[in-house]
């Protein structure tokens, strides 16, 4: 058996540097900073491939599965005997090949952050919160233990927060790590209460027990019922909805446009490829509890984000900001995989839903953090994020014009590249569930073809506006990431991901459903025809159409008017009936019992002031007064 | 011992006497007032003394010597008193008992 | 003859703590302390009524009447205490007096039983100056001493500034 505590090493070195920079980071010049931090990572990559490498292929299987190992465990709290917080490191097929995802991505943001934030004022501190978002994300899904688990999910808010707040001197940015911490932190209370719910029912807070098939989790069902669904199902619908605010489903998604305040390299770690996949993450490792015990909580889990990729990809269709383009694109793809884990079943072929949720995970990881980078590169040339003041940059930005388009033509579904691969096997999935489900996400498909080429061509082609000064290519180390994330995104495809990350760690063999297949390539292929049609060369047809359907496309242009809702019922209902009165009691009943003792002690020292009052007849009377009372006393009252 | 009048008859005169004055000390408001009912208490506590001395020890004068004593003292406290007023009236330019309350809160 | 003295007693005194004029409460004062000797005089306490009506009557009154008219108007009215005063203090004197008086009717006071003494002027002045166990000599040069120190402070209190030249 294979000694792994060196995986202890990979989430551990991204804290010391963090700890590191925070504290001693303005001493060091930028750039040693940025080394210092990109070299942490570099570390922790090449550990993760190391161990991927190991894991996957050298680790005997037990019983045909890869098993669940616990490279590295410490007692933190024994609250009883048998409910215990450890703090450690699991080891698991999905835990291994997030390691790859996230140290891959990391790396190449921050040897491009070398490049896109030179100059800035606050390097090292952009490094430092870089490097505790990477310990935060990397202990999430290293987690060995619910709690744990929750820790660093809160972290993860905290280093978003920190990230996307950046340029705390613009009231915008700060206005949206608000937004973004409160609406997640309000996510997280359904985790909280899902978690304490799961721990009471089963008494334990391990994974490996929890998902343990014949564990305690999945043959206790036969229980206590609320409303029709048993207990296990409300908690993990519970635990659910706190993914849902991490991943940035609907009507917890509110933050995610804001959030592209935030320096693009921010956007695509956080945005794209890692914190808002921490939702996806958390529903498949406790897939097991899902699958076989929780059945109607993974319909809520398909239904959500069905609802949410079609919502997302309608917006997406009318923003011109290319980062809230971008954004709405993730928050469909996330829509996908939820999509793809709530229609899977477990084991085997039943669980191909799982398998092709982990590897458009992994795929998105690429293609999203390339088209972020990519869109990080057009703004640097631009300096501007707004899609009317582009155009015709396919002369002036040439590898950032042949990565982008790779990248467009992955998420559109086109084979080889490996978008075509994971949205497939998705898709197929869906088909075999329920055909609603299928072909909504048929529909989202053929929208986000459209829309993505929408943004390609507006960026690329179209009429050349005429630029301040002539916009330039990136340096070196920014287009290394986008080159290698390109790559990436060609030949992921090719990885057979049904021998290595299944629902039961077992292998399955896949193969192409040509029926799913072959429409899902043409529907792909339409939606870039009408992009192309629309904005390749420069005509108003897109504008006739618009202003055809003036209606829907001025609701989702305001995004279907959720913001407006939100402040409403926070501010209409929530302040107004709840806050207001709570804070009038506070104010005139709690405080004026403590002012009300206060008064009283006055008034009594006031009216006691009077004995020294100065008057020589007034101490003769109280003199006389005791003296008699006192002889009263003692001359009768004492026997 | 006086023929057919009981001691607590002279007992009564003293308190009622005594009462009186301290009722003046406690309700005038003319310092040199207030000093005439401290020499009304005084005198009644006299006639205590020498009634217990008369009625209940006859045999020796101890109430009697009290009472000089006491006389005495009294004459002393009113001479010192007067002074008192009299520097009093100087500094505020009246005796009212009202308006000597400096030493106050 | 005792309920003469010890009528004029209370109506004088009650009339000196009420009276409006300052003066008259002097005199009122004068006549109560002359009942008071009377009463010693009844009492065959000879030495001592004459003391009273020396000292008492004859030397603070007399103080006192010179100091109303060193510090207020002949025919000034006093002011009286209010009526929260008045009652308060009332009050406070008539339970006093209550009290003390059924204190009084309740106890039995029992007489000595030796033989009485004479009450002359050799008999006082003898025992003013022994020194025995019967004796007052150690009280006399007290009071003696006490009113040396009273003289001296009357009239250092009661001096005028003396002006720094």
């Amino acid at each position: 058996m294979m000694n792994y505590s060196y995986t202890l090493l990979i989430p551990l070195l991204p804290l010391i540097i963090f700890f590191f920079l925070g504290l001693a980071g303005h001493k060091l010049k930028p750039m040693a900073a940025g080394i210092i931090g990109t070299l942490g990572l570099g570390v922790g990559a090449i550990l993760s491939y190391y161990t991927a490498f190991l894991y996957f292929f050298t680790t005997a299987r037990v019983g045909g599965a890869l098993p669940a190992i616990e490279a590295f465990k410490v007692v933190w709290l024994h609250l009883t005997d048998k409910l215990v917080i450890n703090l450690g490191i699991l080891l698991d097929p999905i835990s291994v090949m997030m390691l790859v995802v996230i140290t891959t991505v990391s790396l190449m943001v921050h040897i491009y952050s070398l490049g896109y934030m030179k100059g800035e004022k606050g390097f090292q501190r952009f490094y430092a919160f870089l490097s505790l978002f990477s310990f935060s994300m990397l202990g999430l899904v290293l987690a060995s233990n619910i709690f744990q688990m929750y820790i660093c999910w809160e972290l993860v808010g905290v280093s978003s927060f920190l990230l996307i707040g950046f340029y705390y001197e613009k009231p915008s940015a700060v206005a949206a790590c608000k937004k973004a911490f409160i609406v997640t932190r309000f996510a997280d209370l359904g985790f909280l209460i899902g978690i304490l719910i799961l721990s009471f029912i089963t008494g334990t807070f391990d994974f490996v027990t929890l998902t343990n098939p014949t564990g305690p989790a999945i043959t206790h069902v036969g229980g206590i019922t609320f409303m029709g669904l048993s207990v296990i199902t409300w908690s993990l619908i519970l635990v659910f909805i706190g993914g849902a605010g991490k991943s940035a489903m609907f009507p917890l998604h509110i933050w995610l446009p804001d959030a592209m305040e935030g320096p693009t390299p921010v956007s695509a770690l956080i945005h794209a490829a890692t914190m808002v996949v921490a939702g996806v993450y958390l529903v498949a490792r406790l897939f097991p509890i899902y699958a076989l015990a929780a059945v109607p909580g993974l319909e809520v889990v398909a239904w959500v984000g069905a609802f949410t990729s079609l919502f997302a990809a309608v917006i997406a269709c009318t923003q011109t900001d290319i980062k809230r383009v971008l954004a709405y694109s993730t928050m469909s793809q996330i829509g996908y995989m939820m999509l793809a884990l709530g229609v899977s079943g477990y084991g085997g072929h039943e669980g191909l839903g799982f398998m092709a949720s982990m590897f458009h995970l992994f795929t998105h990881a690429m293609f999203k953090a390339l088209l972020f980078l990519g869109a990080g590169a057009i703004i640097h040339a631009v300096h501007s994020n707004y899609m009317t003041d582009m155009g015709g940059l396919r002369k002036y930005l040439p590898i950032t014009h042949i990565t982008f388009l790779i990248a467009c033509l992955t998420i559109a579904g086109i084979p080889p590249f490996s978008g075509f691969f994971s949205k497939d096997e998705i898709l197929v999935a869906a088909f075999e569930h329920n055909k609603i489900l299928f072909f909504i996400e048929y529909f989202v498909a053929g929208l986000t073809a459209f829309y993505m080429f929408r943004l390609y061509f507006n960026v690329f082609w179209g009429k050349e506006t005429q630029y301040h000064h002539t916009p330039h290519e990136s340096p070196a180390t920014m287009t290394i990431p986008l080159m290698f994330l390109a790559a990436a995104s060609i030949f992921a495809g090719f990885i057979p991901f049904s021998e290595l990350v299944t629902s039961d760690s077992k292998v399955f063999e896949t193969h192409t459903e040509w029926i799913v297949a072959i429409p899902s390539v043409l529907i792909g292929i339409v939606g870039i025809g009408i992009a192309t049609l629309l904005y390749r060369k420069e005509n108003n047809l897109s504008d006739r159409i618009a202003s055809g359907i003036k209606g829907l496309y001025t609701a989702a242009y305001h995004k279907f008017y959720m913001d407006e809702v939100y402040l409403f019922v926070t501010k209409r209902i929530i302040f107004n009936c709840i806050s207001k009165p709570v804070a009038w009691f506070d104010r005139h009943v709690v405080d004026a019992t403590m002012n009300g003792v206060a008064w009283s002690v006055n008034v009594v020292s006031e009216k006691s002031k009077g004995f020294q009052s100065g008057q020589l007849q007034d101490y003769a009377y109280w003199f006389i007064s005791g003296a008699i009372v006192l002889v009263l006393l003692f001359v009768y009252l004492v026997h | 011992m006086i023929q057919g009048i009981p001691l607590q008859y002279f007992l009564v005169i003293s308190t009622l006497m005594f009462f009186i004055g301290i009722y003046g000390f406690l309700t005038r408001k003319n310092m040199i007032t207030i000093l005439m009912s401290i020499e009304l208490i005084l005198n009644s506590v006299n006639i205590n003394f020498v009634a217990f001395n008369k009625y209940l020890y006859p045999d020796r004068l101890q109430g009697l010597f009290f009472t000089l004593i006491v006389i005495a003292v009294a004459a002393a406290e009113a001479a010192v008193a007067i002074a008192i007023i009299i520097n009093i009236y100087r500094n505020f330019k009246s005796i009212e008992v009202d308006n000597v309350n400096e030493m106050k809160y | 003859m005792f309920y003469l003295l010890s009528g004029m007693i209370l109506i004088f005194s009650v009339m000196t703590v009420t009276s409006r004029r300052i003066l008259r409460s002097a005199v009122y004062l004068l006549f109560v302390l002359v009942a008071t000797s009377g009463i010693y005089f009844m009492m065959n306490y000879n030495f001592l009524a004459a003391v009273q009506l020396t000292v008492y009557a004859g030397g603070i009154v007399v103080l006192i009447i010179f100091s109303i008219l060193l510090t207020s108007h002949i025919s000034e009215r006093a002011k009286m205490a209010g009526i929260k005063q008045s009652l308060l203090s009332a009050l406070a004197v008539v339970a006093g007096a209550m009290l003390t008086l059924i204190v009084i009717f309740r106890y039995s006071f029992v007489r000595s039983s030796q033989q009485a003494i004479a009450y002359d002027v050799k008999t006082i002045g003898r025992h003013l100056v022994s020194y025995g166990s019967d004796g007052y000599a150690l009280p006399f040069e007290v009071v003696s001493i006490l009113l040396l120190a009273a003289m001296i402070g009357a009239i250092v209190v009661a001096r005028k500034e003396s002006k720094i030249k």
